[in-house]
């Protein structure tokens, strides 16, 4: 029986959320530039999705006002990846993390950008626990170092392996045919 | 000991042992019950589990950069091969992603064929999973049933795209092409058919005193955790976390179909199964709903510089002709920018990033595989329960190491 009122009063969220989600999204980025105005370093807003451009060092103390503020309530941390612009820009590589909120349904990307000289980035593993695979599949592929990970190995790839597959400037077929022996 | 360690190299030497100690064995990566290459490194205390360490990357791919080099109507066939038990939710998943970077509007038909496709597809996947649950618990018959419903889907999904496994069936702006002729008397046919096999499986393991020993109290994961762990998808409902990205984010129109959501709130084993079962007569309400849908009318997007014209349009018309020829020469060219778009796939949910810097290729193409995340809080769930319960957790959290390696 319980489990029956439940999930009417999940539904009945859900519905009542839908016009507060699409609105919501301006406002509580324009409170977010005044309560911390030195960690946004700016918003953009295209496709629908909001991202919001990180300095490395707020990243953390960001996600952490994320997770436990209420309104933002971002405590699902759905995805990180990297991605390199390539071996000509800088900063060279950018870490992308997508949040999601379990109880208000709302999505948000932050962005840290680092370059490949320092690729260093602060571990969110203290936030989100599942930061931790996420983190190694990007320092695996791209060569981010996340400070602070309690783990930070090669996840995808042999220990063994060398170079970053998915650096722009690693070439489709590596560098000579691997062998498992 | 009366063995004589006299003249054995010292790897065999006899070691006298006592019982307390701990034991590391690895399990996979061809153990059946690891669901394909998947390795755990367990430190065993007697039966119990101290410590689970799994280590994935044997079926490691790099789809990732390989989308990199393909253009964007290449990278479909791609997707088809990382969750290989529902090709059709990565296909939907990608293609969306970069329809919305393109901003093309779906014709309604097509949408509903996606939908319907989807649903059939999730059956698909859940059939695997209880078949293959099952099996690692030891109920054979139930493996028998479950295939056999699955293989009448993947019937109907070759019936409707040529491939089986590897359907690449939804294309960039709609689909490859309408749904043949008898598709709907045939898909109503197994829905009629299919309440009746559910009941089956249910008599089958819901009851079996076996099956609940095996599962009910096993692999706890509080709703909490789930969440801070990143688990989705019946993991997460069989935490009592009501999320389905179908309702939270709807797309492909979800959120004109009357359907619920499932939720079990006793977080084990017993409670991924309850909600399984469940999920799959809701799906089946959907399937019903999508075919009533079905209303003539175009299945792809009048985008003719992205999709691909008709067969007879190109021997009649010059500009359909070239818009051939440049599309499958050249490909085509998506305005820069990146999304992420997430849909429900039969595991969890399945997000697909795509970066563009405006080029026919994509920049980046990332795809945030529910298995990957769900794998990642295996250790929490089999520390401190039977070496034996590794099995049914492994099967509860219906991972697809495809997709997990990619």
């Amino acid at each position: 029986m319980s489990k029956d009122i439940d999930r009417e009063q999940t539904i009945a969220e859900q519905a009542a959320s839908v016009p507060v989600r699409d609105q919501a999204g301006a406002q509580l980025i324009s409170s977010l530039r005044l309560s911390h105005a030195d960690a946004v370093a700016e918003v953009i807003q295209a496709f629908g999705e909001i991202t919001i451009i990180v300095p490395r060092e707020h990243i953390v103390e960001l996600c952490r006002y994320l997770k436990t503020t209420a309104n933002f309530e971002f405590n699902l941390l759905a995805d990180i990846c990297g991605a390199d612009r390539g071996p000509e820009e800088d900063p060279r590589f950018e870490v992308n993390y997508h949040l999601f909120s379990t109880t208000r349904f709302h999505r948000l990307r932050l962005k840290v950008l680092v370059s490949e000289e320092d690729s260093h980035v602060p571990t969110v593993t203290e936030v989100w626990r599942t930061a931790n695979w996420h983190e190694r599949e990007t320092f695996d592929m791209f060569g981010v170092v996340f400070d602070g990970h309690p783990n930070l190995r090669r996840i995808l790839l042999p220990d063994d392996w060398q170079g970053h597959a998915l650096r722009k400037d690693f070439p489709l077929r590596g560098y000579e045919p691997y062998s498992l022996t | 000991m009366s063995v004589s360690t006299q003249n054995l190299p010292p790897q065999f030497e006899v070691v006298d042992q006592p019982f307390d100690t701990q034991m590391t064995i690895s399990m996979g990566p061809q153990h059946p019950s690891t669901h394909g290459v998947l390795r755990l490194e367990l430190v065993l205390d007697g039966e119990m589990i101290v410590k689970c360490t799994p280590d994935i990357g044997y079926l490691h791919t790099g789809m990732e950069k390989l989308f990199e080099y393909k253009k964007y109507q290449q990278g479909i066939v791609i997707t088809d091969r990382m969750d290989y038990l529902n090709p059709l939710g990565n296909n939907l998943c990608y293609v969306m992603a970069v329809e919305k970077l393109l901003g093309l509007e779906i014709p309604e038909r097509a949408q509903v064929i996606r939908v319907l496709m989807c649903e059939l597809q999730r059956i698909a996947s859940h059939m695997v999973w209880l078949g293959t649950h099952a099996l690692d618990i030891g109920a054979m018959t139930v493996f028998f049933y479950a295939f056999r419903e699955r293989e009448k889907i993947l019937n109907l999904i070759e019936a409707a795209s040529g491939g089986r496994l590897t359907p690449s069936y939804f294309r960039i702006g709609g689909l490859m092409m309408d749904l043949p002729a008898g598709f709907e008397r045939r898909t109503q046919q197994f829905i009629d058919k299919f309440p009746k096999a559910l009941d089956e499986f249910e008599t089958l393991l819901s009851g079996n005193r076996i099956f609940q020993t095996r599962t009910q109290g096993v692999g706890i994961i509080t709703a909490e955790d789930a969440i801070d762990m990143g688990v989705s998808g019946p993991c997460l409902r069989g935490s009592g976390v009501g999320v389905d990205v179908r309702r939270t984010n709807p797309y492909t129109g979800y959120e004109t179909y009357d359907f619920e959501i499932p939720i079990e709130t006793s977080c084990d084993v017993w409670a991924r199964y309850i909600v399984r079962m469940r999920e799959l007569r809701e799906s089946l309400k959907i399937v019903r709903q999508a075919l009533s849908r079905l209303k003539p009318g175009p299945v792809k997007a009048d985008a003719p510089k992205v999709v691909l014209p008709d067969r007879e349009a190109m021997k009649t018309h010059m500009d359909a002709l070239i818009h051939h020829f440049l599309i499958v020469a050249e490909g085509f060219n998506v305005p820069a920018g990146e999304v992420y778009h997430p849909i429900e796939g039969s595991k969890g949910e399945l997000g697909c990033y795509v970066k563009s810097d405006g080029g026919p290729k994509p920049a980046r193409v990332h795809f945030r595989g529910p298995s990957f995340v769900n794998l990642s809080a295996l250790p929490h769930m089999a520390e401190g329960e039977m070496v034996a319960d590794v099995v049914a957790i492994i099967g509860s959290l219906d991972i697809v190491l495809g997709e997990i390696d990619r």
